[in-house]
């Protein structure tokens, strides 16, 4: 909710360790082990609502141990359909149908993730979703770090009221607009374009993004303006004040921004389904929901065998990025 | 100040030190007063104007964007609910006629009785889940970071590939519940086929795909519990409970109300769900309100009509949406 999450999001224990020729592995674990120490440190140092005294009596080291079983099991819910999806890109189309279903592939059909590979053109669809994620985070970051920016560090006229436009847009959910939306951008008004079919149809739209403003612009606040004054007093202009200032300050804060797009537009559906009817231009989530609709002859485990794929780079993202991401959902939480 | 914008002379352009004027603070602050001093009242007004134009073009992208795709779009559709709209022929003004319509549809108010009961249904299971799993996991000593991530794993799924996972796993025949239910020998259920049980499912796949980031956020805010609270009630004699109820509780009220009215406002626009696994079916049991729009423009092609609807919706969401405004105001001033 405070912004100083920001300030320890970049941590100097969490660059890479130089890999050395044949002692990658030891650098890695070396790096494992000081982040699980620290990680331990931050949970013992905090005080939780039982106590350690308490914690050694027996009958609640036993309940401790109990909710610690049922969590665990809890966790069963959330990897088993995940298991369910791989496994089951992995039976034969009779298996896969077949009553009651086998909870273990018998015959694991590996040729099942290649052949959905090609059949269902997940390299064209993959790279589509990689173009669209990459022209949302260029968009998104070039409009909200330039009204940020002058939100935050310029003096202007009429900044207040702007403001309040701008932030008061977070309080319109977009599926209220979304047919006024896309009668909008099938005859753009005055220059009359229509953005179907082409990808500035999808990425123009979610540029719109208030809160990445509010974010950065929390987070511009907290660069001393004394820095910025000498800066003026050496005579920069506004933008190399922002290009060699404020941005390269601001690198935890733009990281955040530019995770939770990517992730964002990789899992966009609905709008990217309205515009993008031309098959070669859709994303990969709206490739494959179209391909289960039209394609009768579809094996489903070669679907499975998509929507794995569709799982895995956000997943990795997640993996790779825990620590921003979990602190952007802290922040971004409060939007929903 | 107001009249530097006509009196421009272009035989007095700004001069290069000029940006030193933007900052107001200490020494600065002394130097552009003498730089204001040196110039003639005319150029002074000239640079204050560049200085404005120079913010002005920092905001520029960003005005075009909501201009063109927020803020018009918002007036826009408040007008096409008064027009009839069909994207080939020109739209004509048609009064109150598409609210008339489509309040005498007889689908309005099953689309509107479904979405309510969904939230309700969310609420049920998706406001009490993601809370408990935060108090369970913020007490305990191992395998927290484990729990947290394979907790959230499911917020990380696109939408798509959760609701394709979970249709299948509702299937009657091949689906893993049935099985599972026979492994224990209980009566496999027509999960989706059922008016009954198909809206239920669909909470079921929202929670499941949602819970994971409500609870980080609870999470987060039981770490700002300070532990001064806890060793004082302790030292007051006071129980595990009387500390749940007395310290842990209040101190994460505030945000606990945001996330109720959040997740009011975001289940009332519950769309992919129905719209991939039931497509509303059956016999309606899962059409919402954002699902009925969406069938009024693109399939019925009444843009008009849908806009009505969202019209409606959009009252009904900014209700909440001042309740947010209201409560994150206060939460902001009181951090």
């Amino acid at each position: 909710m405070k912004m100083d999450h920001f300030e320890t999001l970049h941590r100097p224990d969490e660059q890479e360790p130089a890999a050395v020729a044949g002692q990658r592995w030891r650098a890695w674990r070396l790096l494992l082990a000081t982040r699980r120490s620290s990680a331990e440190t931050m949970v013992s140092s905090e005080r939780t609502l039982i106590s350690p005294l308490m914690l050694r009596r027996p009958l609640v080291r036993a309940l401790y141990w109990g909710v610690f079983s049922l969590l665990l099991l809890g966790t069963v819910t959330t990897f088993g359909p995940l298991y369910w999806m791989v496994s089951g890109a992995l039976k034969s189309n009779v298996e896969i149908f077949q009553t009651p279903p086998t909870f273990w592939p018998t015959h694991p059909q590996w040729s099942n993730y290649s052949n959905a590979w090609q059949i269902l053109q997940l390299p064209l669809y993959m790279c589509n979703s990689l173009l669209l994620a990459i022209g949302a985070v260029v968009l998104q970051l070039l409009v909200s770090a330039t009204a940020a920016y002058a939100l935050s560090k310029l003096r202007l006229r009429g900044k207040n009221a702007l403001q309040f436009a701008f932030f008061a847009t977070l309080m319109v959910p977009s599926v209220v607009y979304l047919i006024p939306q896309f009668v909008n951008i099938s005859d753009l008004p005055l220059i009359h374009v229509s953005l179907i079919n082409s990808w500035a149809g999808v990425w123009l739209p979610e540029a719109a993004n208030a809160f990445n403003i509010l974010v950065l612009k929390s987070f511009f606040d907290t660069i001393p303006s004394e820095l910025i004054d000498a800066a003026r007093l050496d005579g920069a202009s506004s933008w190399q004040v922002f290009t060699r200032i404020v941005l390269p300050l601001s690198r935890p804060a733009l990281a955040v921004i530019t995770i939770f797009t990517v992730i964002a537009s990789w899992k966009d559906f609905l709008w990217p389904l309205l515009v993008l009817s031309n098959s070669n231009l859709q994303p990969l989530l709206v490739a494959l929901y179209h391909e289960s609709g039209l394609n009768a002859n579809l094996p489903f485990s070669y679907l499975m065998a998509g929507l794995v794929f569709a799982s895995i780079p956000p997943i990795l993202l997640f993996l790779l990025f825990q620590r921003q991401i979990i602190r952007g959902v802290n922040l971004t939480g409060l939007k929903g | 100040m107001s009249r530097s914008s006509s009196s421009p002379s272009p035989l007095s352009p700004p001069r290069e030190p000029a940006p030193a004027l933007m900052s107001g603070a200490g020494l600065l602050a002394a130097r552009g007063e003498q730089a204001h001093r040196r110039l003639g009242p005319l150029s002074r007004r000239l640079w204050a104007l560049w200085r404005q134009v120079q913010g002005y073009l920092f905001l520029l992208p960003a005005l075009l964007i909501f201009a063109l795709f927020v803020w018009y779009p918002v007036v826009l559709g408040f007008v096409m609910s008064f027009q009839s709209v069909d994207l080939i022929n020109p739209a004509t003004w048609v009064g109150w006629t598409n609210y008339r319509h489509v309040l005498a549809d007889p689908l309005f108010a099953i689309a509107w009785r479904n979405t309510l009961a969904f939230t309700g249904y969310a609420l049920l299971f998706g406001y009490v889940v993601p809370l408990v799993l935060a108090l369970a996991i913020n007490e305990m000593r191992h395998g927290k970071s484990y729990f947290r991530l394979a907790f959230y794993l499911p917020v990380m799924l696109p939408p798509i590939v959760t609701v394709f996972l979970w249709r299948w796993m509702y299937d009657p025949d091949a689906g893993l519940l049935n099985a599972l239910l026979s492994l224990v020998h209980l009566p496999g259920r027509l999960w989706l086929e059922d008016p009954q049980t198909a809206l239920p499912a669909l909470v079921v796949v929202a929670t499941w795909s949602a819970a994971g980031s409500t609870m980080l956020v609870y999470l987060a805010a039981l770490q700002g519990v300070p532990a001064s609270l806890y060793e004082a009630a302790e030292i007051d004699g006071a129980g595990f409970w009387h500390r749940l109820w007395h310290v842990t509780l209040p101190c994460i009220r505030p945000i606990m109300l945001l996330m109720l009215v959040l997740q009011i406002i975001a289940t009332m626009q519950v769309f992919i769900e129905p719209f991939t696994i039931t497509g509303g079916g059956p016999q309606h049991a899962t059409l919402s309100v954002l699902l009925l729009i969406y069938t009024y423009a693109f399939q019925n092609a009444d843009f008009g009509e849908a806009s009505a609807l969202s019209v409606m919706l959009f009252l009904v969401l900014a209700a909440f949406a001042l309740v947010y405004m209201r409560m994150t105001s206060r939460l902001l001033q009181g951090d």
